[in-house]
């Protein structure tokens, strides 16, 4: 609507306030109801809408208020903040100046549009094009946006058979870490005999550091809920599931809502738009089980059975859920249907390289700048997402490693940064793109240790059906304990390449499959630093508690306190205001002493070796 | 919810299997499943015990000892731990005397260590009963669990 006052033609201002779960924790429905409150008493409601919205992907400078149409972004509001806010948004305001602007990482700069913000302007965000603009609990918003517009267009304008060759067209290829083209799996479907056939998402994101997949069903569901509609049609299933995991109550809820409104709008259920298609969408939760993840194991758990992986073939486009051919794919892979529908196979293979088209996205997190989810064209760089997008590590310290596709992935170093981002660049060069988690570290992870954190957790999420995965997987976390431990010799490096390998050819599943992949990538880039473990019985990072002791200075104790109140060992000793001392014996180096004593003194430091040496 | 009501609610159809599990594990005030409600599934499901047993320890939501009515689930990923989420551990156990795995004399809270939760972005981040906290710190934490008292 447009109101005019004064001669002048104004557009009416809405403010946009995330409700992602970054930044409800950084207290955004306070933020919320202030801000209304402040609307309403400046006698503004009728000029400024609030609205909530899903996550806007920024989620570490939460919480975020966003003001269209000017596309101001405010950032780490807080309810201070609020009338300031609420003044600027009257005809005669102006945009805040100073406080809850974001500050450029790099420049430490003020910026006051989000497309100038570089976070945001590097980025092709289109799957995400809604995240963060539409409020994800009212189907209105979404239809604003055109949406379901392409489930018109496959129903009414399209075959089955066009449908697919469209997909085909457009080089979509899958988004849950293999890179498998999407429309082999979607004629395979469509070409199986029979009428029950199923469609199912892929919503279990268990990688460690990969949140993308919930961060699009929270703030766009019904995008995903659209592919998965569509993709019904072209295979002839008249069942989907969307198999989510429990630890994501926040995501359900809104797909339960999507579901319920997109149902009583016609869009899912009997006779959909009035055509003679027929498609419903049920939620399934998970349960804790990391593998579910793959596909036969998944398909497991929604029979009701221990979700453990089978053999394939078959594959479930031949023979899926309670035998039947049936399409998997991941949340993204659907989220991707509505554009090539819409916009066409070829507008798709515009974006990306020659092999892999669309956009990546990814969870950035770790030692970053800015971290968030990231939508970027296929085939940009390493550098370009960690530098150009994340403003790089913070502190100015020095680039380590890079993890992507979590425990199938693995760690790339700043020589490979330039490695563009495709599934193919990053198979070459021994990681994954995996689901789409890359977790940036700096000097202070110590790159053995994170590598014995992925061989542990794939020790926890074997299923124990296959030897190589159960008992290999069990043998090389022994010997990288021993390492870690400084109790390593140079012959065990020989032999976790040899385990790993073997675990990779002698596994079941995927699981399997790639676990040994985070160790053979750092004993491929970092083996120095195994080396010096073992040989040195050196943590370069000063992570490994066998290799490092604390010690207090002397000369900068103050005899404070603290650190004998944080001990939960007891092991420092001292009167209040005299000069403390760790007993080594008790010491268990859990580091807490370390990061309370505060840094104005400064006199607890981290040293190499397992004891303080005597001179 | 008493565990007919929790039946009530889903076909007895084997991919309710889990949902059942969940709805019967919520509506315990000890957020566990005892051995009379396996028998139940089973029958109600008409499958075997000892499947419905095999799926309750598959999964790790699940379990067959008594907790606290809020479980407390500490992300130990890596990206919480780079940002020190194991300390929270011990702050825990300052607040609640509570290590990992044990429950609180009054039956309130056990404490669970998770893989990661998804919220690496405001890492550390926790889970209590269904909500998820980011950014945790040693004073916020007080003041989550107060809300749960
Ligand atoms: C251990 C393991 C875990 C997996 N976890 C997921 C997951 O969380 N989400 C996902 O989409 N695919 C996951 N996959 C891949 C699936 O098996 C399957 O390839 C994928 O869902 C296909 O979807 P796409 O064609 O869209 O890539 C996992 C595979 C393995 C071996
Ligand atoms: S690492 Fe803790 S939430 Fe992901």
């Amino acid at each position: 609507m447009k109101i005019r006052r004064g001669g002048i033609r104004m557009s009416n201002k809405t403010c946009l306030i995330c409700q992602g779960t970054g930044c409800v924790s950084a207290g955004s429905r306070e933020i919320h109801a202030s801000l209304e409150k402040e609307i309403e008493q400046l006698g503004l409601s009728k000029d400024v809408k609030v609205k909530r919205t899903g996550c806007h992907g920024f989620c570490e400078q939460g919480p975020l208020v966003v003001v269209e149409p000017e596309g101001l972004f405010y950032a780490g509001v807080k309810v201070d903040d609020v009338p300031d806010i609420a003044r600027s948004l009257s005809p005669q305001g102006e945009p805040l100046e100073e406080k809850p602007l974001y500050h450029d990482s790099a420049t430490g700069n003020p910026i006051t549009h989000y497309h100038d913000i570089s976070f945001y302007n590097k980025q092709q965000r289109t799957v995400l094009q809604n995240c963060g603009n539409i409020d994800p609990e009212e189907i209105g918003d979404y239809l604003a946006t055109g949406g379901y517009q392409s489930l018109r267009k496959a129903l009414f304008e399209m075959s089955p058979g066009q449908i697919v060759d469209e997909v085909k067209r457009s080089g979509l290829r899958g988004l849950g870490g293999a890179g498998f083209p999407t429309w082999i799996k979607w004629e395979a479907c469509q070409r199986a005999p029979g009428d029950e056939k199923y469609v199912i998402c892929n919503a279990d994101e268990g990688d460690p550091g990969a949140f993308q997949d919930r961060s699009i069903l929270e703030g766009d569901p019904h995008s995903v809920l659209k592919g998965m509609i569509i993709a019904g049609y072209a295979i002839g299933a008249r069942k989907g599931y969307v198999y989510v995991r429990a630890e994501y109550p926040l995501a359900i809820k809104r797909l339960e809502i999507a579901i319920d409104q997109a149902r009583k709008k016609g869009f899912i259920g009997k006779s959909i738009l009035d055509s003679n298609f027929s498609f419903d969408i049920e939620i399934f939760q998970g349960a804790g089980a990391f593998v579910c993840g793959e596909e036969t194991a998944l398909l497991a758990s929604i029979e009701g059975k221990r979700g453990m992986p089978r053999p394939r073939p078959p594959f479930p486009a031949q023979s899926g859920l309670w035998g039947k051919p049936t399409l998997i794919s991941n949340v993204k892979t659907y989220a991707n249907i509505r554009w090539i529908v819409n916009k066409g196979a070829d507008w798709f293979a515009g974006i990306g390289t020659e092999g892999c088209k669309g956009t990546a996205i990814f969870s950035l997190t770790g030692k970053i700048a800015n971290s968030g989810i990231v939508e970027v064209p296929m085939g940009i760089t390493l550098r370009e997402i960690i530098y150009g997008i994340g403003g790089g590590i913070p502190g100015g310290k020095p680039f380590k490693a890079v993890q992507t596709g979590g425990p199938s992935g693995g760690c790339l170093p700043a020589e490979l940064l330039d490695t563009p981002v495709d599934f193919d660049s990053l198979k070459a060069a021994g990681s994954m793109m995996g689901s789409g988690g890359m977790v940036v570290v700096d000097e202070d992870t110590c790159i053995v240790d994170l590598a014995r954190y992925f061989v542990d957790f794939a020790t926890k999420e074997s299923c124990g059906e296959c030897a190589p995965c159960r008992l290999g997987t069990n043998q090389m976390l022994d010997i990288l304990n021993d390492i870690v431990e400084g109790k390593g010799e140079m012959e065990d490096i020989d032999i976790l390449e040899s385990l790993g390998m073997g675990i990779k050819k002698g596994s079941l599943c995927g699981l399997g499959q790639t676990a040994p992949n985070p160790v053979l990538t750092t004993l491929k880039y970092f083996r120095e630093e195994y080396e010096e473990h073992i040989i040195e019985k050196k943590c370069r990072a000063k992570v490994c508690k066998d290799l490092i002791h604390f010690i207090i200075m002397p000369d900068r104790c103050t005899g404070c306190h603290i650190c004998t109140k944080v001990c939960p060992v007891n092991a420092i000793s001292g009167d209040p205001k005299q000069i403390h001392e760790i007993d080594q014996e008790l010491c268990i180096k859990c580091g807490l002493c370390f990061e309370k004593c505060p840094p104005k003194f400064g006199a607890i430091e981290k040293n190499y070796g397992s004891k303080v040496m005597e001179d | 919810m008493n565990r007919s009501e929790v039946l009530e609610r889903f076909n007895p159809q084997k991919d309710n299997l889990l949902g059942i599990l969940h709805g019967l594990q919520n509506g315990n005030p000890n957020n566990y499943l005892t051995e009379s409600d396996l028998k139940a599934v089973a029958e109600y499901l008409n499958i075997t015990f000892s499947h419905v047993f095999g799926v309750v320890t598959y999964y790790t939501m699940f379990s067959l000892k008594q907790r606290g009515k809020y479980i407390i689930r500490i992300c130990n990923s890596p990206v919480c731990n780079m940002k020190r989420s194991l300390s929270l551990a011990d702050e825990i156990r300052d607040l609640l005397g509570i290590g990992v795995g044990e429950t609180t004399g009054d039956m309130l809270f056990t404490l669970e260590y998770t893989e990661c939760l998804g919220r690496c972005d405001v890492a550390p981040s926790i889970m209590v009963a269904e909500d998820v906290y980011g950014n945790v710190t040693r004073k916020s934490l007080a003041s989550i669990i107060k809300k749960y008292k």
